[in-house]
């Protein structure tokens, strides 16, 4: 069990690829055995997930060198720096891998009746497991240039099953636009690393951690990665394709394709806090993306209200809470340099954005598959056409309720949790911010009200007569999202020690992660 | 060759990368814009070989190379990874093209649009 | 599909390119070249042969089923080998010192030694295959959509 975890680093991200092509031979044969093998190894890959993220949490960060001959012999014999790719797993990173493993088991799982009526399941099955291990390769990943080739596997796969359903002109116009967006942030994170690589002669980023000085050339490093991972996760003004590409796609991979904006998300935090942790100009950045995050918020449920598509109507809701992530952990960027702030509000404000992406990660994709569900019985996303499906399909009505609950911050669900972290840790920063935030939440909780009553609520329509409820794999994988968020419900002290606080103080503490690759503190 | 300036081919790679944003935001054609993701890739390329050289350096290989310094590696090995991914981005492009045209019978991007508001 | 003349001379100059590509990928690990290089060479071969014989012709040769089963060889010979080092490291280089590949190079200057560098040209194979199969795939697609007809399933 030891070398299982000394190794899972490595195996997380190999499993799915090894799957993929194993899947795209077996497909071929028989796809009773492909199945098995897509749900059978994202299985394991959980559970090496869960035991890796145990090991982080009580021994600490966990470092991987590829070609060694020691997995922890960063430093060849001889040399004086890192050579080789290092994965390394910190807090972090094992948080966001938590999330991506339980996210894409259940997107997997709803897969299985709901493109059971498409032909080329099997390149669907690769595409999907090639996604999942560019997903891992953004988590783990310890250098720039790593970085950036997981980044452009996971768009590229992720682009692909946008446009999967060809026979609808809309997939292809919401799948170009994806394929585009991603491939432009994909050569300035590629221009960015050449800039840094030309200073500094290393990709690694614990080496360039410990000797980056703040020339200007870093600022337009800086300025290159920041814009290009927020092009990713949809923040305004770069967010006018999101809505386009998440709400034409197949149900399952919009809910993956929400962890991968997360992933991005995950990289930015990784280039301010710990690459640019020793030199960055922490107020002025903290506030740029604290005033972004804000104006995300507001624009994204404002352009919800008044959507008929369901599917269009819940990415608009996406963005909007990507906002209050950026909201809570900007504010403990901008109040980096203050340790007396920090230990007061900042550390909490960053628990909550941290606790906010793992709560939105929970129900987020739960109510992309309920729409996913009603477009799979109705044929239709169009909520003007729907009534009284509530008769009909109980399980997907009950599963809507808990998701809309928690994402309007209803006590005592998840989403409440979160919000409250925020609300209060972002008032003593500045008002305006937590004013902000419960507007942005009593409009969510309209819209949604709003959507609940035009497609669950009414009478019994005739020509919805022949609907019944969704297929049992849907339904699992719409109920271990449910399930995890009344796990999340029940213990959020549990979740806030065990796993958040891990995650902050690890991005907080950009010295323990150089220290690990480097053998020296800076 | 003292009238090229030494830093030219950065400026060449700034260029290349201006003209392509501008094609990118403005041209209305489809197949034009996937020319200026193509045109913006070159230029990341050209970025990443022209930062590895070194004055009177010679190629960095095995076989029978004069001693003296060599010119660096890894921004080549780099670039080889982004030729490969600019490949497999291209492909998709075009074939996510060719559907968009079959389905809306043009190519222009302001008529061929379905999702909007 | 061109002119007899055309047909002809493909035919015989795929030949050449073949072995060309083949030089390209197996010496990648002593001149420049290696795996993607020589892979994009040869599939430059077969973007001739369809040039010459039209794509209706070359699917009849060149079918689906073989090119995905040989870029999925590829890419699970890749990974075997690298998961063959994992009693030390992933990616572990564990034929240094073997008879196969495993010859260490002198220092310096001098005529390369084709028998080293461990598994780098075995896995330079692989990634040759999975190009090859890869990009070939990638071109017919594209000329049979050109052309109205769907690729087979």
């Amino acid at each position: 069990m030891a070398a299982l975890i000394t190794h899972s680093p490595i195996l997380i991200i190999a499993i799915p690829l090894v799957a993929a092509f194993l899947t795209s031979l077996i497909g071929m044969a028989s796809s009773r055995a492909r199945n098995t093998l897509v749900i059978a190894s994202l299985v394991f890959v959980a559970f090496l997930v869960f035991a890796l993220a145990r090991d982080v949490v009580i021994n600490g960060i966990r470092v991987y060198t590829l070609g060694a001959v020691s997995p922890e012999q960063t430093i060849p014999t001889g040399f004086m720096v890192p050579v080789r790719i290092i994965l390394e797993v910190d807090g972090m990173s094992a948080f966001f891998s938590i999330i991506w493993a339980i996210v894409s088991l259940a997107a997997a799982i709803y897969s299985l009746s709901h493109i059971a009526s498409e032909t080329g399941q099997t390149r669907f099955y690769t595409l999907l497991l090639l996604m999942v291990a560019g997903g891992f390769g953004m988590m783990f990943t310890g250098d720039l240039f790593n970085l950036f080739v997981f980044l452009e596997i996971a768009s590229i796969s992720g682009g692909a099953l946008i446009a999967f359903r060809t026979k609808f002109a809309d997939t292809q116009e919401g799948g170009f636009k994806y394929i585009v967006v991603s491939a432009i942030a994909g050569l300035m994170v590629l221009f960015a690393t050449g800039i840094l690589y030309a200073q500094y002669d290393s990709l690694n980023i614990a080496t360039l951690a410990q000797v980056i000085q703040y020339t200007t050339l870093d600022k337009i490093a800086l300025a290159l990665l920041l814009v290009a991972f927020a092009m990713k996760t949809g923040m305004v003004p770069l967010h006018l394709w999101f809505p386009d590409a998440y709400s034409v796609a197949p149900a399952s991979i919009t809910g993956m394709l929400v962890i991968t904006s997360h992933a991005c998300m995950y990289a930015a935090f990784r280039v301010c806090f710990t690459l640019y942790g020793r030199v960055i100009d922490s107020p002025v950045v903290g506030w740029i993306i604290i005033v972004l995050g804000l104006l995300t918020m507001f624009v994204g449920v404002t352009m919800a209200v008044f959507q008929k598509d369901v599917m269009r109507f819940m990415s608009y809701h996406a963005i909007s809470q990507l906002g209050y992530m950026w909201v809570g952990v900007g504010v403990g960027l901008a109040v980096l340099g203050n340790s007396a702030l920090l230990a007061t509000y900042g550390r909490d404000a960053m628990t909550g954005g941290i606790f906010h992406i793992l709560n939105h990660a929970m129900y987020k994709p739960l109510l992309f598959f309920t729409g996913g569900a009603l477009f799979h019985c109705t044929g239709t996303r169009d909520l003007t056409k729907m009534g009284g499906l509530a008769h009909k399909m109980k399980w997907t009505t009950i599963l809507y309720i808990i998701g809309t609950l928690s994402i309007s911050g209803i006590p005592p669900l998840n989403g409440f949790s979160s919000k409250i972290l925020i609300y209060e840790s972002a008032y003593q920063f500045h008002p305006i911010l937590t004013v902000t935030g419960i507007i942005v939440s009593i409009l969510t909780l309209a819209s949604f009200t709003k959507a609940f009553h035009s497609a669950f609520m009414g009478a019994e329509l005739p020509e919805y007569e022949m609907v019944k409820e969704v297929p049992k794999s849907m339904i699992i994988g719409m109920a271990i999202l449910a399930a995890g968020i009344v796990f999340i419900t029940l213990f959020p002290g549990q979740i806030v020690d065990w796993i958040l606080h891990p995650a902050a103080d690890a991005l907080v503490n950009h010295g323990a992660y150089i220290s690990s690759v480097t053998g020296v503190i800076p | 060759m003292e009238y090229i300036p030494l830093n030219f081919p950065f400026l060449a790679a700034a260029l290349l990368a201006g003209v392509s944003f501008y094609i990118i935001i403005f041209k209305r054609n489809l197949i034009k814009l996937i020319m200026g993701i193509a045109m913006m890739s070159s230029g990341v390329n050209l970025f990443l070989v022209a930062l590895g050289y070194r004055a009177g350096g010679n190629v960095p290989i095995y076989t029978d190379v004069p001693e003296g310094p060599m010119v660096l590696p890894v921004p080549q090995a780099l670039t080889l990874t982004s030729i490969v991914i600019n490949v497999a981005v291209l492909a998709l492009m075009l074939t996510i093209v060719i559907h968009i045209y079959r389905h809306t019978g043009s190519l222009d991007s302001e008529k061929s649009r379905r999702l909007k508001g | 599909m061109l002119s007899k003349i055309v047909r002809t001379v493909a035919n015989q100059l795929i030949v050449f390119i073949l072995v060309f590509g083949l030089y390209v990928i197996a010496h990648g690990h002593l001149t420049p070249g290696g795996g993607f290089q020589g892979g994009a060479v040869i599939a430059s071969g077969v973007v001739m042969l369809l040039v010459a014989f039209g794509s209706k012709e070359l699917r009849k040769s060149l079918r689906e089923r073989v090119l995905t089963i040989m870029e999925s060889t590829g890419a699970l010979i890749f990974a075997a080998l690298a998961f063959a080092g994992l009693g030390t490291v992933f990616f572990y280089n564990f034929l240094v010192g073997t008879p196969v590949f495993g010859r260490i190079p002198p220092t310096g200057p001098g005529p390369g030694d084709f028998w080293t560098g461990g598994f780098v040209p075995l896995m330079n194979f692989a990634v040759g295959l999975k190009v090859v199969a890869g990009l070939s795939a990638a071109v017919l697609a594209l000329a049979l959509f050109a052309s109205g007809e769907e690729m087979e399933e």
